[in-house]
């Protein structure tokens, strides 16, 4: 299993007889392996690494620092939760260190940010301080480099 | 000058590399794919490459002995015996320029002229014009695609004759990505063990073996050690081509010769590459493992591919080549690669380039990204609907 989700987690376009046939596996049980990663929620999705800059996109990304205050009952989770709601949220994680939760989101311009920050992000009861950080160029994103690929420099010896 | 009266003969006669060829046209065409190359596609794992830049740091810029760093031979015998299980002393190991240089030391320090040496083919480019530069006459041993080019006993037998003095044994096999098994060398041993002849054993693809125990070498069969010569590198294994690093084992009386040509021409092996292959040997074995996982997992999708999409193609199981099979499209191999670059755009080695014995076989590598390779075998499958044959 743990296999088949690095190989995927670098290359979602494999497929299921591809898969079979780079781990040696009959192809039925790869294909059992996958319904149960779907399942167990191993396996979130399959998506497109898109570079918006490259393309051109009139696109703006911030990671915002949240300080939040935690709940007796459930922690983080309430607010947290409610954050994750807002369909502008592209990530959304619990961080150790100097605040608490680390978002990342996308608009079309700095202001559609700063206005998403200060209408609905900071109003929150929960929310006790904010600190916006735009995103001025991507180097690398989950594991990719955003760049144009460098030359095969290989000579055929 | 008329240098064409002026040049050695016998260089001027070397036959250019094969694979070079289509190459140089692929190198200057737009969204070429190429599965040519014979190395890597990691980088030297960092442990290695830090260890390269601290011996800079420590300002270890000057020759070493010409044999090589002891540190580095005598870990070069640890290796060898944790890996193979074979028996070599320090004293036994001359560190090269690549493991290229120890196949020329070996050739020239054992070869007269006249004297016959038994090259298996398909095989690697530098034997022959080695030899024949050396004044040797080479004999091939067209391989069997039916045997899955294994070197079988009675093809030895029958290549063996009073001249015969040494054998090359390129196993695992580039360009075939065959290897020879414990009992397929037993069978060869029992053929040299009466004989002069001296098995040239090029086992730099030794770290990379799949689907069955191990490598195992020729010298660790009974009598054979006393025969051998061991060709190794780190080019390989570790990803280290561009740092020229090889070794060469066997009996000591050879290997003192192959010193003393050495000190002539080489003086010693690069010392940085020297630093940093003690690590290599010593801390790495973790890494070449991951390497060799990551070819196995392509090794197999590709032979897959190309079973699917007709190119009939035995199963490899060293190096980092398929060897498929091209006979379907009743194109000869130089065929096959010229019309696949011309009209997808895609680079293979014709088999020819390695020995007549290739011809209706190609090379593909698998040094390259999943990703890489699925993109060509796209453009081959679609090579071959065009052709009508999918």
């Amino acid at each position: 299993m743990e296999q088949i989700l690095k190989l995927l987690e670098k290359n979602a376009r494999l497929s299921v007889e591809d898969l079979a046939a780079m781990l040696d596996m009959p192809t039925q049980e790869v294909a059992a392996l996958l319904d149960e990663a779907r399942a167990k929620g191993y396996i979130r999705g399959y998506r497109t690494l898109v570079d918006w800059q490259a393309f051109g996109a009139d696109r703006v990304q911030a990671v915002i620092e949240l300080q939040v205050k935690p709940k007796k009952s459930r922690g983080f989770d309430e607010i947290a939760d409610r954050i994750a709601d807002f369909d502008e949220v592209e990530s959304l994680t619990l961080i150790s260190g100097g605040y608490d939760l680390q978002l990342v989101m996308s608009g079309r311009s700095f202001q559609d940010i700063a206005l998403f920050v200060a209408k609905r992000l900071s109003p929150l009861d929960d929310v006790l301080s904010t600190a916006t950080h735009f995103v001025l160029h991507t180097y690398k994103k989950d594991g990719a480099r955003y760049v144009i690929e460098e030359p095969d420099e290989r000579e055929y010896n | 000058m008329d240098y064409s009266r002026l040049l050695s003969r016998k260089a001027q006669e070397m036959r250019p590399s094969g694979i070079r060829k289509f190459f140089d046209i692929a190198a200057e065409m737009e969204d070429c794919i190429s599965l040519g190359v014979g190395e890597p596609d990691f980088k030297t794992p960092w442990a290695i490459r830090e260890a390269g830049i601290t011996s800079l740091e420590r300002g270890r810029t000057r020759y070493t002995s010409n044999s090589g760093l002891k540190e580095l031979r005598a870990e070069a015998c640890r290796y060898l015996e944790r890996r193979m299980d074979l028996h070599y002393t320090p004293d036994q190991v001359l560190i090269t320029v690549g493991g290229s240089e120890a196949i020329d030391l070996c050739i020239r320090a054992l070869i007269e002229p006249g004297d016959e040496v038994i090259l298996p083919e398909p095989c690697y480019v530098s034997y022959q014009p080695i030899t024949t530069l050396t004044g040797g006459v080479p004999v091939s041993i067209p391989l069997k695609p039916e045997n899955g080019f294994r070197l079988t006993a009675d093809e030895l037998r029958a290549a063996i004759t009073p001249r015969t003095k040494l054998l090359v044994l390129p196993f695992p096999c580039n360009p075939t990505g065959a290897v020879l098994r414990k009992e397929h060398l037993e069978e060869l041993a029992e053929v040299l063990r009466d004989t002069d002849i001296t098995v040239l054993s090029d086992e730099i693809y030794a770290e990379l073996t799949y689907g069955y125990d191990r490598h195992v070498s020729i010298a660790s069969i009974p009598d054979m050690a006393e025969r051998t010569l061991l060709v190794n590198g780190f080019s390989k294994a570790y990803a280290m081509t561009g740092w020229r690093l090889g070794f060469a084992c066997g009996p000591k009386p050879l290997i003192d010769i192959m010193v003393k040509i050495h000190q002539s021409c080489i003086m010693c092996a690069p010392t940085t590459s020297q630093y940093a292959a003690v690590v290599a040997l010593r801390d790495c074995d973790e890494q070449i493992e991951e390497m060799r996982t990551q070819y196995d997992m392509r090794r197999r999708y590709l032979v897959k591919a190309f079973n699917e999409m007709g190119l009939h193609c035995f199963e490899p199981e060293g190096a980092f080549y398929v060897f498929p099979s091209i006979a379907v499209t009743g194109l000869s191999s130089e065929e096959f690669c010229q019309q696949l670059l011309y009209t997808q755009r895609v680079a293979v080695v014709p088999g020819t380039a390695f020995g007549d014995s290739g011809e209706g076989f190609v090379r593909v590598s698998y040094a390259y990204s999943v990703e890489h390779l699925q993109e060509a075998v796209r453009r081959i499958r679609e090579f071959l609907k065009q052709k009508d044959l999918l």
